[in-house]
């Protein structure tokens, strides 16, 4: 019979997986489900739920660090982080709505298991770059510490990195330990209209090689900028290129002067303010312009420069997308067919990237990849790492596909 | 000298011969070292205290002997030490006396700088400083700046995940690398990561990152350049009081403001740094801060004002800023030239490193006085103030019966103290073999096992540099089993569906 065990503690959580490792059985492991829809299918009998390893451990401000249970929600942390004017600097999308799950419900651990970064990545890091220590369940039912609590620490191997991003699959995170930042007291965007692709990453480029710190750069394609909450993108009508800087009233006012100034060649110039800045860039952390009924979604990591040229090289996928990250990311929309998915892995492996399918009917799933296909020797690798610390396969087996990364 | 490396392998050491000619099958000429004398050259790293004469020093020039030396290697059952330029502090590259040490030091090119993707790709010995320098005209550099850049090498950087005065705002080594290549004792070249932000798959990039030469050789590295602040100013700041420089630098992250370097000295650093390069520090203060702001312009002088600001609340009695490049750089003079001040103050110091929550500094050396007078030993504090960094420098005299034994013993106490109050053992330098027997002070045997359990993916012989970091040395086949027990389901009170 399907069991779901709701632990309450590290140490239940322990024997929740001793109880699993015995009855030779497999845990799918929910923070808040969320993101379910991301990954394929896990291969398991029974849920491991941890909505009860809820709550902010520690929290001191001045030491810029916060520890917390696993499963705290994102929205309570940063309500506690926002009343000390701080905040994740690594900007963790909420992509729940984009998966069919309320907003604001995503958990702490889940946004670590998925390594999501928001637009700031370029500046700030991602997710594992925030990580500084967790304590977590292996699935050899052991409590397993790892890291620290403080901002600098190199002692022994960095297994926090290694379980961000590892999607659940090499261990149950029971409680972390992440980097805060300041958040920033004033927000620009400066937009700049109507240039195309290429136009765009050149542009994006050279702010982004500027001494104006830019913490956000994206550019939207008409159709795409079209369906934004903020009017002076929305009604453009045309390709919007945005440029973000943050930080003291004073700096921003100079750095946006200086960014006007270097683009002021490319085409009509506009700005947006703090407030919607904000609105804006939430549409792009949580992949918002995504039309509702996109059959498949992907999202693809390349090197930024190359973006253009990815874009361009999905056209045949029929599909739409953005990008951000400098023309780093490329979020793209396109028909649920091998055809199309071919197409997309192909742009991303031609540039040197790799494409995630973040949502997907089922029968493609069962088609196609979610995760990019690795090379034999890396994927050997990460198997035996894998076997390091679930030899027998019982955290999320398939939820990164059957091989090379779940043992199943 | 307490601590003992694993025993050599005699039947290695008898066939050495015959091994070392078979390397010179693969790295022609001078590329083998088997000379006493040439030998000598490699026998430590920055942990001088510790010396070791290896089999044989190999120096390839290409990747495809980097991987037939490993495979080489592990057919023979000789271990093998990666060594970069030698500037480790805590004994990384100790040679083993059966093993050889791959040096790679004609790893020197610098292979693309892709201004395009604000990016460069080096080989793994080019130095940290020669990056940033290839990028300088352009208007770029990198940004991990340890104090051994001159001379450290990339490879080492990332086998080190090593830090610099910059890093609390721009991060360490690990927070700037997009990809590298990397040779398996097998022999197998393995590639990670590349010119994206975001590696896939697992992060093994990550656990490479500051793993100490035990995983991989690396043989190839992608870092990404940062555009140069178009502004910089340094402040110089006395307290009376270490509690009020303590004080200080919490109020400054306090209040919103991420400087691009905080460093502290306590008053002997400042007195030993006055002394030999006449910074023009202030004599009469308890500690002395260095806060550098980087940036626009604008920002920069209107954070200056505040920390300026700040620091008058916290109690400062001295109260510069910059006005000049000259004057800042005379501010950093005395913190750069930290180390060989106190080498003219002490016939020996030992630095150590450890991490420490910054709210915990002012009780943290308080202890450590107490420690220093229970041990008989002077230490100088200079501190990575911003991200709670500590390097004490504990003087001694190692011609004197009996004080690195001392040494060592307070510097353990230091570290252990530093993981008390939530700190950890090594903010940047390494475990290595110094901090080695120290890890049980910070994780639990079974938390060391599941580290190991990584190596044995990597390395299931465990040839690659063993007998660092992990205190106990377990078989992969050991460290694999795994005893079920068939139970009840647990707490079965709990409602579930
Ligand atoms: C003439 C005019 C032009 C505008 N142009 C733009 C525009 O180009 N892009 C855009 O996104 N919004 C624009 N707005 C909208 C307006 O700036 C925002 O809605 C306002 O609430 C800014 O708050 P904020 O927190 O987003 O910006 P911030 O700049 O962070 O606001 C900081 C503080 O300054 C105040 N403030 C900001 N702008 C003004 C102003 N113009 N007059 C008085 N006080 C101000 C805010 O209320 C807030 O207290 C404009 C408004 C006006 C009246
Ligand atoms: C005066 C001085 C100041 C210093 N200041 C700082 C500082 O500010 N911040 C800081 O973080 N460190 C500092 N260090 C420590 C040291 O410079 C760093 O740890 C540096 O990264 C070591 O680089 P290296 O090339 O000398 O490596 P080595 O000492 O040769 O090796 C270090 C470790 O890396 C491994 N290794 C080296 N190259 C490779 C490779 N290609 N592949 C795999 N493994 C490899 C070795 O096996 C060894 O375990 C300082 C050292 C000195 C002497």
């Amino acid at each position: 019979m399907s069991q779901t065990l709701r632990p309450a503690s590290a140490e239940e959580t322990r024997q929740a997986v001793a109880w699993a490792l015995g009855e030779e059985t497999a845990l799918e492991i929910v923070g808040a489900g969320t993101k379910r829809a991301f990954g394929h299918a896990v291969a398991a009998g029974h849920r491991l739920e941890l909505a009860a390893l809820s709550g902010i451990v520690d929290y001191e401000p001045a030491e810029l660090v916060l520890t917390a249970h696993a499963a705290t929600p994102m929205a309570e942390i940063e309500a506690a982080l926002a009343r000390s004017r701080q905040q994740f600097a690594f900007e963790p999308p909420d992509l729940g709505p984009l998966l069919g799950a309320p907003a604001e419900h995503a958990t702490l651990g889940g946004v670590l298991a998925a390594n999501l970064s928001g637009p700031r990545r370029i500046l700030a890091g991602a997710a594992r770059d925030h990580a500084l220590g967790l304590v977590m369940v292996s699935g050899r039912a052991e409590l397993v510490k790892a890291g620290g609590k403080v901002v600098k620490n190199v002692t022994g191997y960095d297994v926090t990195k290694l379980i961000c991003g590892s999607w659940g699959t090499l261990g149950v995170m029971t409680e972390v330990s992440v980097k805060v930042l300041p958040a920033p007291e004033r927000t620009r965007t400066v937009l700049v209209a109507g240039l195309e692709p290429s136009a765009a990453v050149a542009c994006m480029g050279r702010a982004l090689s500027s001494a104006n710190e830019v913490s956000g750069a994206a550019y939207l394609p008409a159709a795409v900028a079209a369906r934004s909450a903020v009017s002076y993108v929305a009604s453009a009508g045309a390709a919007i290129t945005a440029l973000r800087i943050e930080g003291p009233p004073i700096s921003v006012g100079a750095r946006n002067e200086a960014l006007r100034a270097l683009c002021a060649g490319d085409g009509e110039i506009e700005e947006l303010h703090s407030h919607n800045s904000a609105t804006f860039w939430r549409e792009l952390r949580d992949a918002a312009p995504v039309p509702a009924d996109a059959a498949a979604v992907w999202r693809l990591s390349v090197p930024p420069a190359a973006g253009a040229g990815v874009l361009a090289a999905l056209e045949p996928s029929e599909g739409e997308g953005w990008l951000d990250w400098g023309g780093g990311l490329v979020w793209w929309s396109c028909p649920a067919t091998a055809a199309a998915s071919a197409v997309v892995r192909d742009a991303a492996q031609a540039s040197g990237g790799h494409a995630t399918l973040v949502r997907a009917p089922d029968a493609l799933k069962a088609e196609v990849a979610v995760f990019h296909p690795q090379p034999a020797g890396r994927a050997a690798l990460s198997r035996r790492v894998r076997e390091g610390f679930d030899p027998r396969g019982i955290l999320n087996p398939g939820r990164m596909g059957p091989d090379p990364l779940g043992t199943d | 000298m307490s601590i003992a490396m694993p025993a050599p392998d005699a039947d290695v050491i008898a066939r050495r011969d015959g091994f070392i000619t078979a390397l010179g099958a693969i790295v022609p000429g001078e590329g083998v070292i088997a000379d006493e004398k040439g030998l000598r050259t490699y026998e430590c790293d920055g942990l001088a205290a510790y010396r070791a004469l290896p089999l044989a020093v190999v120096l390839p020039e290409t990747v495809a002997q980097v991987s037939a030396v490993m495979a080489l290697a592990g057919e023979h059952n000789v271990k093998v030490v990666p060594r970069g330029s030698g500037t480790g502090l805590s004994g990384g590259a100790l040679p083993l006396t059966d093993g050889i040490v791959l040096g790679l030091g004609k790893f020197n090119r610098i292979l693309e700088i892709d201004y395009a993707n604000r990016c460069v790709t080096v080989q793994p010995g080019v130095s940290n400083l020669a990056i940033s320098q290839a990028v300088s005209a352009a208007g770029f550099y990198y940004a991990p700046d340890p104090s051994s850049q001159i001379a450290c090498s990339i490879g080492g950087n990332v086998a080190e995940n090593s830090g610099g005065v910059h890093c609390l705002k721009y991060g360490v080594t690990t927070n700037n690398l997009l990809g590298l290549e990397m040779v398996l004792m097998s022999g197998e070249v393995i590639r990670l990561g590349g010119k994206q932000f975001d590696s896939d798959g697992y992060d093994l990039l990550g656990i490479l990152t500051g793993s100490e030469g035990l995983l991989g050789v690396v043989t190839e590295v992608t870092v990404r350049i940062l555009p140069k602040p178009s502004s910089v100013q340094a402040l110089l700041l006395g307290f009376g009081d270490v509690v009020d420089a303590g004080d200080c630098v919490a109020r400054i992250i306090a209040a919103g403001i991420i400087p691009a370097g905080l460093e502290m000295m306590d008053k002997p650093a400042v007195k030993a740094a006055e002394d030999y390069c006449h910074a023009g520090y202030p004599l009469d203060v308890e500690a002395l801060l260095i806060c550098e702001l980087d940036g626009p312009a604008a920002e920069v002088s209107e954070l200056v004002d505040r920390v300026e600001a700040i620091a008058r609340e916290s109690r400062a009695t001295t109260l510069r800023r910059s006005q000049s490049e000259e004057e800042r750089a005379r501010f950093w003079l005395g913190r750069k030239s930290a180390f060989p001040a106190v080498g003219r103050i002490s016939p020996d110091y030992y630095c150590i490193d450890g991490t420490i929550p910054r709210g915990k500094l002012a009780h943290v050396l308080a202890r450590m006085r107490e420690l220093s007078a229970h041990h008989g030993l002077g230490v100088v504090n200079v501190f990575h103030a911003g991200d709670g960094n500590l390097h004490p420098l504990i003087l001694y005299d190692a011609a004197r019966e009996g004080d690195l034994q001392k040494t060592e013993a307070l510097a353990g106490d230091i570290l252990r103290l530093c993981v008390e109050v939530g700190g950890v053992l090594s903010g940047e330098h390494g475990i290595g073999i110094e901090k080695r027997d120290l890890m049980g002070a910070m994780f639990t045997e079974g938390d060391l096992k599941q580290q190991q359990r990584i190596k044995c993916a990597f390395d299931p012989a465990g040839l690659l540099n063993p007998g660092k970091v992990f205190p106990v040395l377990h078989r992969c086949a050991e460290l694999g089993a795994m005893h079920v027990h068939h139970g009840k389901l647990p707490f079965p009170d709990l409602p579930r569906f």
